[in-house]
């Protein structure tokens, strides 16, 4: 019983959301992007975990924080299998997937060496031409960085 | 007063590039007007492009404008390392309109963003030219009589060549088919390629300039630099394929016409400028025409 309540008290959570499936090598970028670093309610991560699909998995448990679609989607850059799960009095309620979105804005380094916002402090932009492998596209130079030279902030 | 600018030529619609051109056309006609009356433009080449420059200040004289500006880095405050933002800003409170040249890539678009006077390119390091590019359709244009169905021959650099890229993507618009004549080093990249996929547009890639040249309406001719050879000896095999010679073009069509953004070295041979297919010293004098229009056009003064 005592050991139920530690495991409880560590791995489940009574409302909040459940990120799973983060690439293990990730983990501290989307803690970066979500600004996890700034919530006050229980925050549980982990690591290393074995995963069929990613090889070595990472997973965050968020006590009583929700994101707007607009905010999650900003980690599909770097998780882009991530899947949420929206827990409402310790059951799931919701399961969502991140999608990548039309635009990035920050997050990401244009990858073009001689592109001005490598030289001046600019705030990176981005149209997203592809969704399955990810590439982006830069809104000051015009050149593709793509999923393999990409680069987060 | 609409503050447009011109930073890219993706940026402008088939309608805007149609008046553009319909205005460079009543500027060739009539070179001389006082449109630019008390106005100030600032011409700023943060790398020196002499013949870009003149063209400019040549527009801006025709029409009764003033210039200031520099022309290289080196007698600017930038080489004390002021930052792009601040040299535009600047210079927004003493002009009306700001040509620049920049070796940085994206550095226009970023100048448009934080001036409060209209910018246009005038070259952005290997990104867009979109004056070069508007001068281009204005002289296939004129020679061909129409911009939809032709072919088009690019040849030399096509790899670094920016013209070419920002040609190729307006030239999109209207169902052409193109021809891509370059060594294996200088190739169109496949973002390019991709480009005219997407569009479902005919391209072939050639490693020779024979045959292919027939059925052209436009011949594109660019320079093929020592500097983005790694291998000196591939460069001098290759300088002396892709070089256009008179004989060549007694098998073209009439209506052809020969382009070349210059300078030259020596990828068109000089027998080749007393053809009359050969068009590009024309084609350097509509780049004037070109500019008055887009200047006139962007102040909102046409």
């Amino acid at each position: 019983m005592e050991m139920n309540d530690k495991k409880l008290q560590v791995s489940a959570i009574k409302d909040g959301t459940v990120i799973d499936h983060i690439p293990a090598s990730n983990l501290f970028k989307v803690i970066n992007i979500l600004n996890l670093n700034k919530v006050e309610t229980q925050m549980t991560f982990g690591s290393n975990f074995g995963s069929k699909k990613l090889g070595s998995k990472a997973i965050i448990k968020l006590s009583d924080v929700f994101f707007a679609d607009n905010d999650i989607n900003k980690i599909a850059l770097v998780a882009p299998e991530a899947k949420l799960n929206i827990i409402r009095d310790y059951k799931v309620v919701e399961k969502k997937i991140v999608e990548v979105p039309e635009s990035i804005k920050g997050i990401a380094k244009c990858m073009n060496p001689k592109c001005i916002t490598n030289h001046e402090g600019i705030v990176t932009k981005f149209t997203v031409v592809s969704k399955k492998d990810v590439a982006i596209k830069c809104h000051y130079c015009e050149k593709i960085t793509d999923a393999e030279h990409m680069e987060i902030l | 007063m609409e503050n447009k600018n011109l930073i890219s030529i993706t940026d402008y619609t088939k309608e805007e590039i149609f008046k553009i051109l319909d205005l460079a056309e009543d500027f060739e006609k009539n070179p001389n007007q006082n449109l630019l009356n008390n106005k100030v433009v600032a011409t700023l080449f943060f790398e020196p492009s002499t013949r870009t420059r003149l063209s400019f200040e040549s527009a801006i004289s025709r029409l009764g404008g003033k210039y200031i500006g520099f022309t290289d880095a080196s007698s600017s405050s930038v080489s004390k390392g002021e930052s792009v933002k601040d040299t535009i800003m600047t210079v927004a409170n003493y002009s009306d309109l700001i040509v620049m040249r920049h070796p940085i890539e994206g550095s226009a678009r970023w100048a448009s963003e934080v001036s409060r006077v209209p910018i246009v390119n005038a070259g952005d390091g290997a990104n867009q030219h979109p004056t070069q590019t508007m001068l281009d359709l204005y002289s296939i244009r004129k020679t061909q009589g129409t911009l939809d169905n032709l072919n088009i021959c690019f040849v030399g650099d096509l790899k670094y060549g920016r013209t070419v890229h920002s040609l190729l993507q307006a030239m999109a618009m209207f169902n052409t088919t193109y021809n891509f004549v370059s060594p294996k080093e200088l190739r169109i990249p496949d973002e390019y390629k991709l480009y005219l996929d997407k569009k479902g547009l005919e391209y072939q890639e050639h490693r020779e300039l024979d045959e292919v040249i027939k059925s052209a309406d436009i011949i594109y001719m660019t320079r093929i630099q020592r500097e983005r050879f790694s291998d000196p000896m591939e460069y001098e095999k290759t300088k002396n394929a892709y070089v256009l010679k008179n004989d060549m073009l007694e098998e073209t069509k009439e209506n052809m016409k020969v382009l070349h953004p210059l300078p030259r070295v020596n990828e068109i041979d000089t027998n080749v400028d007393e053809n009359t297919k050969a068009y590009y010293f024309t084609q350097a004098l509509n780049g004037v025409y070109t500019r008055q229009a887009i200047i006139t056009y962007i102040l909102g003064l046409k």
